[in-house]
């Protein structure tokens, strides 16, 4: 039977990892996601798991600990955040590069300078173009339920590529909220036993891992790693369609909440789409056709699928709790927008609010503000500001 | 004639994060003194860390000063040093910080002897992330990583830097400040990369967990553990067992980093100038 409880992210996500019992687990603390880790040594110090732990002297060791792991057929876990995933930066590349089904939840954390320990999305998505597979969650129950399907979509032989599951630091980390757990048995049937194709020490077929590879073939190794990304879409819906009958709970590349009938929408990722969930009911109740678009796979980024959901929008506003700094907006708006272009009729209104760095608390009011300033746009048919820092003192 | 040490505070930044009984700020304070004992002006003074307790110190230094990231407050110094070679450089950093993430930077750092004073805030674990054993963790001990006890050898961390090349190593603890402060003076006076170890306490995620309850008991052991060079030297290997030695345990003269940069520069000016 499954078990509901009140529970942290860090709970949830270090049950989530008890259950998965992967072969090697190698990390290094950090705020926020040290807890995860610490949590899933308990489980390893009290034999409820077979996991090889590592406490390696740093992330980038970690990571490389990882993929060492990986590469010999095991299946391998860490889990990090902000800096700790900074440091690993090098590594991820190598992770992808190698087509090496690594799991990792990432806590999200603001990145250095200046020091801050809060929530905001520009870890992850710095590492948004490493080849990683990125997975958002809202809560701690997503964080979970995407957890576990990470690991069959990493390791689908279509796909074989590492993954990364997200949750928002302090938020959803350390914030208690409901959520239901599967049993140890389901899970672990689900995720079944891994079985890599090729590893490292088979006597019988041995190989070569990272090997140098110049202009001859790297680009054919490059352009296979492309190839890959190409078929996560399809093993995502696949693995999502598996889970609901394990659940009941079900998922998609993105989740949308009234946005069938919306005229003006909102883009955004993790815990402040609960909040904007909210403000679309409260505005929908006054009647405006508010709706909202909550992107689950970020990479590979499902254009066709979005671009069907919000064509016919008469403006969309995009929540980005990063920067990219090339004063085009944040990332998600970046990729929308450029997602869009191919979107059928005429051109839909779009502008981006970055908001939220460094743990800034965003509001109720100020995402109401947000669909209001669409309704003014499509009323005057002016774009004013297209990138707004929404909740900064200027 | 002394300052008070609240001359060298950023006191609007009070109260600082330490636990009650941790020793941070004893050494600290210790460091303080060591820099008014020398006379320098606040001025001449840069102080840096990385990232974990100890290195949430210079936050509250009224100097100037550079918090960076987990590990590499050497490599950051090194940068200062090399633009600066007048400023006296402090790094102030944790066993966790010094000697796992950032234990690269430190051997290399001695090894090439730039004049860098280190201050290693030893205790024992990694504190700010709540209680992971550190590579400064004695064997045996208990981590929230090593509940059963923890199976690896920890460093001697002076014995390392030493090796590695510094002019200057010492140890001191929290229990024995006053001399600690004159080993971090000495340390600062040297020219050439200097390191104390300030043995430190953490009751809250290590005195716990290892039958030490609180602060009082954790200076105790400092006391009852530290011996001075020459009360080694009498005692039986047997005696000695569980033990560590305090006070300066290696000076030599080695050219600095910086001087030795210097001097190459002028050289080849010198022989390009020749040329032309």
């Amino acid at each position: 039977m499954s078990r509901r409880v009140a529970i942290t992210g860090n709970e949830a996500i270090a049950e989530a990892m008890r259950q998965i019992n992967p072969d090697v687990v190698a990390a290094y603390p950090i705020t926020p996601a040290t807890e995860i880790v610490q949590m899933f040594a308990n489980s390893v110090s009290d034999g409820k798991v077979d996991t090889e732990f590592v406490t390696v002297e740093s992330e980038h060791s970690a990571m490389s600990a990882a993929i060492g792991a990986s590469a010999a057929g095991a299946r391998a876990m860490t889990a990090t955040s902000s800096q700790g995933l900074a440091l690993m930066w090098e590594m991820l590349y190598i992770a992808a590069g190698l087509k090496l089904p690594i799991v990792a939840p990432i806590v999200n954390r603001a990145l250095s300078a200046p020091i801050n320990i809060h929530c905001d999305h520009s870890d992850t998505m710095g590492a948004r173009d490493s080849g990683w597979i990125q997975i958002y969650s809202e809560d701690a129950q997503e964080a979970y339920d995407n957890l576990i399907q990470a690991i069959r979509i990493a390791e689908h032989p279509d796909v074989l590529l590492p993954a990364m599951v997200t949750m928002d630091g302090f938020i959803v980390s350390h914030g208690m909220s409901n959520a239901e757990f599967l049993d140890d048995d389901v899970v672990r049937g689900f995720i079944k036993e891994y079985e890599p194709k090729h590893y490292l020490l088979d006597v019988e077929n041995p190989i070569t891992v990272g090997a140098l590879d110049f202009s001859d073939w790297y680009f054919e190794h490059r352009r296979q790693v492309a190839d890959a990304h190409t078929r996560v879409k399809d093993v995502v819906l696949q693995v999502a369609e598996e889970f609901k009958g394990i659940s009941g709970r079900e998922y998609k590349l993105f989740d949308g909440y009234k946005l069938d009938d919306a005229e003006y929408a909102i883009v955004i990722v993790n815990s402040a789409a609960g909040t904007a969930k909210t403000v679309v009911d409260e505005l929908r109740a006054k009647g405006l056709k508010a709706g909202l678009l909550k992107i689950r796979l970020f990479r590979p980024f499902p254009q066709e699928e979005i671009v069907e959901a919000l064509s016919g929008k008469k403006a969309i506003a995009v929540l980005d709790r990063a920067d990219t700094l090339s004063l085009m907006g944040g990332p998600l708006y970046i990729d929308l927008r450029a997602a869009m272009y191919d979107s059928p009729g005429p051109r839909v209104k779009m502008v981006n609010y970055i908001y939220g760095l460094g743990g800034r608390d965003i509001n109720m009011e100020q995402i109401a503000g947000v669909y209001n300033d669409l309704v003014e746009i499509v009323k005057t048919g002016e774009i004013k500001r297209s990138v707004t820092y929404l909740g900064v003192r200027e | 004639m002394a300052k008070p040490i609240t001359y060298y505070l950023r006191t609007d930044k009070m109260p600082h994060i330490w636990c009650e009984g941790c020793g941070h700020g004893i050494v600290l304070s210790a460091v303080l003194r060591a820099v008014d004992s020398l006379g320098l002006d606040k001025d001449d003074v840069c102080v840096v860390s990385g990232i974990g307790c100890a290195s949430r110190a210079p936050g509250y230094l009224d100097f100037d000063t550079l918090h960076t990231t987990h590990g590499r407050a050497l490599a950051f110094a090194t940068g200062i040093k090399t633009m600066k070679p007048n400023l006296n450089v402090l790094v102030l950093t944790g066993d966790g910080d010094l000697a796992a993430i950032g234990g690269n930077h430190l051997i290399h750092a001695a090894r090439r002897n730039i004049n860098l004073t280190t201050i290693c805030f030893n205790n024992s674990i990694y504190g700010m992330t709540s209680g992971q054993y550190s590579p400064m963790t004695p064997t045996g001990k208990m981590a929230t990583t090593a509940p059963y006890g923890h199976i690896e050898e920890p460093f001697d961390l002076c014995e390392l830097v030493f090796s590695a090349g510094a002019s200057f190593v010492a140890r001191g603890t929290c229990y024995h400040a006053n001399p600690l402060s004159k080993l971090i003076a000495k340390a600062i006076a040297v020219n050439g990369f200097s390191f104390v170890e300030a043995i430190s306490q953490c009751p809250t995620y290590y005195g716990r967990r290892n039958k030490m309850r609180d602060a009082l008991v954790m200076l105790d052991w400092q006391k009852e553990h530290a011996v001075t060079k020459r009360a080694a030297s009498r005692l039986s290997p047997e005696e000695l067992k569980d033990k560590f030695i305090i006070g300066e345990l290696g000076t030599r003269t080695r050219p600095e980093y910086t001087e030795r940069y210097e001097s190459i520069i002028k050289a080849a000016t010198k022989e390009t100038d020749d040329n032309v």
